[in-house]
């Protein structure tokens, strides 16, 4: 039987020092440069320390609504002038804000990357926050909020941050309350921005048809001349204290067909050391194949949702390690006591030598794909800075992920995952 | 690089079609087999059925048992899925180089060979109806479902992929099976993989895995042609929540019909670009199109609007989603959007405006051949209703489009008598007739 002639994955091709160009400005700003001449288009991404965690809790979304009006105009251009320099490149470039950072992201063809880092310097740098379009962008968050409240996924989730970090900061949630959202004023918007946006700890990764070089010049230029004073040290998140007991609430929203499940714990910080052992073993517990064990019980064996999945949100912070699913309110009680049983099942014995290697193929055996795209690239380089991998981090991936045992899984997951103390948040139709 | 060269289908003695495009930019094959099966030929009664079937793929054969193949494809560190449309089903896998001979021996068999064991049958039938219970709590699908309803009263495109949920009650084994064997055969399939291969090798392969199956009947496609609508339709669908919606869908031509790209000029200068990319690649804004420009901007009427125009098979639908902002009504927006239509009707475009457009398409083009699965997702995507060329000669038809052409468009397909206007109204603003 003849097979197609393949190409052998070749280290030396993933992203890693030979060929990232990292640089630290004077400022503060660390730029990740890897070139791609397969591409045609650049991806730019990045994040400023400005997240939702220094939001007032008066005015939860502060920080959000402070990103999205960045766009609205600068000292140099308006709204329309920045979106029609933009889209008339087919470029793109967004900013929002998430729980530790402000994030951007955009894409433009090769050429056009001078005209991208000019926006992006420009609204990071000069935003006005014109009040006449303060009361836009304030409805269109509300509705965001109105739409939010309908969303039996969302609110779910809520709940589960309420229960799993109640005292803690990562309760509350990034696009905030209707009553916060309404508490903002334009003066806020200012001294968010003038307080929190600068270019200390500042992160830039560009990936595509750019040389290293060039890229280093452009942002330098753009970006370099930019200082803060008033930036404050990013922000020390506190530990959680892990809940007693199980405590599981419900939200009601009458006249929906299906009700979801978050369920969980609060999980480790990204960089602890047996963060990758609870990752591997998060994927045999609700992951690998069709959606691993819990898949397999909840969907595949017991017909009761469409989807019923584990998964693993590791940050700067202690990130929720939660299963999730859809289920016929009908069968909710029955779902959550599944999908207890799985937990208990997988923190009863080490997983098989066979999952764990299954796992370990797995987690290695992706990598290219996720690495295809520029973007890809760009996501990856990201993480590795923000997280302090180290720019050989690929080039020892699969080493570390193949040292990984069955031991190192059991005990990475017993000091999370209790059944016998979990946060369990529902939302669907009155019960 | 370029994308757009025009490939040339190979076929099997047996009917099945194939293309190849070699990329050797990462060591990832993305393969693809495609059948000419939709929810459009589908009938009441069996409505889902293309749907359900997609699902009962993934359940195993007696070669390969589901778990099995789960997991090969998964411990390669593949990435596979599947997808029904209105006028395809498709079953893609993504694998490094190495690993690509699995997900061929693993299609070949399914596509003549799934089980369709009644007891795993009846169990994802209720993980079907989950799948459309959990679409049912966003407000926009009785929306859509709506409008679709009242669209086509003829016509398949009428009901939703999912399927109506009597029908997913009440569908039978027998009913599944016999649409598996109608449909899933080599005569009625295109297989389509880009990536780190040598042609000839992979043909080869190809040809011991897929000629010995047999060629089935034709298949039969459903065909009932929407006679022209007589007169604006308008519904209000009520239901929970405080945000209201918009749905304003235009009878629009077939992706292979001459108007279709003036019309996707149009839709780019109405309500903004829209790529063929499916898999990565990001879109480009929409803020500075006609319609965002006057509604969400000038005058408040709306929070968002966007537009879409799938390319099908048969006409389908040019569709303007709104969400109505808090403090204005659907009648506002619906008057703004009329009289910009109205502009469009009255004037040509200037030429910028269309030279704009062309240029966002090259841009996301060059965005979406980035990914190797965008890349065989085209060859394949393009010959379920049109062929190959019509991805290969997209950019140079758009910039054939005159300013006439995109005015003639908007006088011939956005007329009120040609639409369906749509509006979600949450119970508590109270009933509102349109």
């Amino acid at each position: 039987m003849s097979k197609p002639e393949i190409t052998t994955l070749n280290e030396k091709s993933l992203p890693g020092p030979q060929d990232i160009t990292r640089v630290e400005l004077e400022n503060g700003i660390t730029l990740l440069v890897r070139p791609n001449f397969n591409s045609l288009a650049i991806s730019l991404s990045g994040f400023v320390q400005a997240g939702s965690l220094y939001d007032p809790e008066s005015k939860l979304g502060l920080a959000d609504f402070t990103a999205t009006c960045l766009m609205r105009g600068t000292e140099r251009q308006t709204f329309r002038e920045i979106y029609n320099s933009l889209e008339s490149m087919g470029a793109s470039l967004g900013v929002s804000a998430g729980s530790h950072t402000a994030g951007f992201g955009g894409k433009s063809l090769a050429a056009d990357l001078p005209e991208l880092l000019e926006i992006l310097a420009d609204i990071l740098i000069h935003p006005v926050f014109p009040k006449a379009d303060i009361e836009k962008i304030r409805s269109q968050l509300l509705t965001g909020l109105d739409l939010r409240a309908e969303d039996t996924s969302e609110m779910a989730s809520l709940g589960f941050d309420q229960i799993a970090y109640a005292g803690h900061p990562y309760r509350f949630p990034s696009d905030g309350y209707p009553e916060t959202i309404q508490a903002i004023q334009s003066e806020d918007l200012v001294d968010f921005h003038a307080s929190y946006y600068g270019p200390r700890e500042m992160v830039v990764v560009i990936v595509g048809a750019v040389e290293p070089d060039q890229a280093v010049a452009l942002v330098e230029e753009k970006l370099g001349g930019w200082f803060n004073p008033k930036q404050p040290e990013p922000f020390e998140v506190p530990d959680v204290w892990p809940l007693d007991q199980t405590v599981q609430e419900h939200t009601a929203i009458p006249e929906k067909s299906q009700a979801d499940i978050v369920l969980g714990t609060v999980g480790p910080r990204r960089q602890w050391e047996g963060f990758y052992p609870a990752l591997l073993g998060n994927s045999i517990l609700g992951q690998f194949g069709m959606m691993g064990r819990i898949g397999n019980t909840v969907r595949t064996q017991a017909g009761l949702a469409y989807y019923a999945y584990s998964s693993l949100s590791s940050s700067i912070g202690p990130g929720p390690w939660t299963v999730r699913a859809g289920v016929a309110p009908e069968n909710l009680g029955k779902a959550v006591q599944l999908i207890q049983q799985e937990i208990r099942n997988y923190l009863a014995e080490p997983v098989s030598p066979e999952e764990l290697a299954d796992v370990q193929s797995h987690y290695v055996g992706k990598l290219p794909l996720t690495l295809e795209s520029n973007q890809g690239v760009a996501s990856a380089l990201l993480t590795m800075e923000r997280y302090q991998l180290g720019l050989d981090y690929l080039q020892g991936y699969e080493k570390m992920v193949r040292e990984i045992t069955r031991e190192s899984i059991l005990e990475a997951s017993r000091q999370f995952l209790d059944p016998d103390r979990l946060a369990i948040s529902t939302a669907g139709p009155p019960l | 690089m370029t994308v757009l060269e025009p490939i040339p289908s190979i076929r099997l003695k047996n009917g099945l079609e194939i293309k190849l495009k070699e990329i050797h930019t990462a060591p990832l094959i993305s393969s693809w087999v495609w059948y000419r099966v939709g929810s459009r030929d589908e009938i009441a009664g069996k409505t889902g059925i293309s749907h359900w079937v997609e699902h009962m793929q993934f359940k195993g054969t007696d070669r390969f048992p589901a778990e099995k193949r789960e997991k090969a494809i998964a411990r390669a560190g593949g990435s596979w899925n599947a997808f029904t449309y209105l006028d395809w089903t498709t079953y893609f896998e993504t694998m490094p180089a190495d690993k690509i001979d699995q997900a061929l021996e693993i299609e070949a068999d399914r596509m003549v060979n799934s089980v369709y064991d009644p007891e795993e049958l009846e169990s994802e039938r209720t993980v079907i109806m989950s799948e459309r219970q959990g679409r049912e709590n966003n407000p926009g699908f009785w929306l859509t479902e709506a409008v679709h309803q009242a669209a086509f009263p003829i016509h398949s495109y009428g009901h939703m992929i999912l399927g109506d949920m009597v029908d997913l009650a009440t569908m039978q084994r027998d009913d599944l099976y016999q649409h598996y064997k109608s449909y899933y055969s080599p005569n009625n399939a295109v297989i389509s993989i880009a990536g780190d291969f040598k042609q000839d090798n992979l043909l080869q392969r190809l040809k011991e895995l897929y000629e010995d199956l047999p060629a089935g009947k034709e298949s039969p496609r459903v065909n009932r042609p929407q006679p022209p609508q007589r007169g604006e339709h308008r519904l209000v669908v009520e239901g929970p929540g405080d945000t209201v919606l918009g749905d304003v869908s235009y009878h629009a031509p077939a992706a292979s019909h001459d108007d279709f790209f003036p019309f996707l000029i149009l839709d780019s200068i109405l309500s903004g670009p829209e790529g063929l990319n499916m898999f990565g690649g990001g879109g480009i804004s929409n803020k500075t199109s006609r319609l965002y420009s006057r509604l969400v901007e000038d005058e408040d009427v709306a929070v968002s609007v966007s537009g879409s125009l799938p390319a099908t098979l048969d006409p389908y639908l040019y569709s303007l989603d709104l969400i109505i902002h808090p403090a204005s009504t659907p009648e506002a927006a619906l008057k703004a959007l009329d009289e910009e239509i109205q502009r469009l009707q009255d004037s040509p475009p200037p030429l910028e405006e269309l030279e704009r457009a062309t240029k966002q398409a090259r841009a996301l083009f060059a965005y979406g051949s980035e990914s190797i699965t965008n890349q065989a997702f085209w060859m394949g995507f393009s010959e379920m209703f049109a062929s190959y060329d019509w991805v290969t000669g997209y950019l140079e038809k758009l910039e054939a489009v005159s300013p006439a052409d995109v005015q003639r468009v908007a006088q011939t397909y956005l007329k009120p008598q040609n639409r369906i206007v749509g509006i979600y109204q949450p119970h508590n603003k109270g009933y509102q007739s349109l």
